[in-house]
């Protein structure tokens, strides 16, 4: 039910324009949230965040050691010494078991968990064809809308940009 | 008519708001049917699977298991939990297991 007062049931359309494993959780943690309390959630990812969706990228995504001033969780380290080779692998490995360890799945293990919850996945047509990709190229069940079609979808949704 | 009885059991219990009950441990596995009645479920042996772990976790640990830790302990998938408890599963299988509201993320 809406908390609004009216009968149209609630729901929530993410846009996911950022691919580094930090940008991804939020829209996953989000949208299956949204569906474990019976909230509507559709997730359209744009640009960088088609990584989250591509077969070959959502479990290698990573986290950025340089410009990144929140860093120090995991590492006290400046930026002069993050551009060093590997250093961003480590963080990401860092992230990747802190993320474990609260119970939180991988990425592809996640898109299916809210795919399986309901959620809709979509993929941006024009970012798609700028970055040479297809249908076949996303997850399974992933569906190519454009973003007129999106906005038509997302009507009534209260919208989210990350 | 049996409806009818089945749904007087909550006269006694005590709920708060959003319809969880407050005190746990005054739960019953009829107490369960009659919130599922509620709720308009009908409760089966797949319902009581989830039911029963959400309470086993709950005794053990003072708090509702996550709806991954029931998905991932038990052999009911993410899919079927969506059908068994259409709604939001993570509320509604709380309420009617008799545990508060959930707060975990996942």
């Amino acid at each position: 039910m809406s908390q609004n007062g009216d009968s149209k049931p609630r729901k929530l359309s993410i846009i996911c324009s950022k691919g580094s494993l930090d940008m991804a959780y939020p829209p996953l943690i989000l949208a299956n949230a949204a569906r474990m309390s019976g909230i509507e959630a559709d997730l359209f990812f744009t640009f960088w965040g088609l990584d989250i969706i591509t077969k070959s990228k959502m479990d290698k995504l990573n986290v950025a050691t340089v410009g990144n001033p929140n860093m120090h969780p995991w590492f006290h380290i400046p930026s002069i010494i993050g551009i060093l080779p590997g250093m961003s692998a480590a963080a990401s490995w860092m992230m990747r078991r802190e993320i474990d360890k609260l119970d939180f799945p991988p990425v592809g293990e996640f898109l299916e968990m809210v795919m399986d919850a309901g959620t809709g996945v979509y993929g941006c047509k024009m970012s798609m064809d700028m970055m040479k990709l297809t249908e076949k190229d996303l997850v399974d069940g992933a569906k190519v809308l454009g973003a007129m079609e999106f906005l038509e979808m997302a009507e009534g949704a209260q919208v989210l940009f990350i | 008519m049996a409806q009818e009885a089945t749904l007087d059991i909550l006269n006694n219990v005590e709920f708060d708001d959003d319809g969880f009950m407050v005190d746990p441990n005054a739960w019953t596995p009829e107490i369960g049917e009659a919130i599922a009645a509620r709720e308009g479920i009908e409760l089966t042996d797949r319902h009581w699977v989830v039911i029963n772990f959400a309470r086993q976790e709950f005794e053990k640990n003072g708090q509702p298991p996550t709806l991954r830790r029931i998905t991932k302990t038990t052999d009911v998938s993410t899919k079927e939990i969506y059908k068994l408890f259409p709604g939001g599963p993570a509320k509604v299988a709380a309420k009617i297991a008799g545990l508060g509201k959930p707060t975990g993320c996942i």
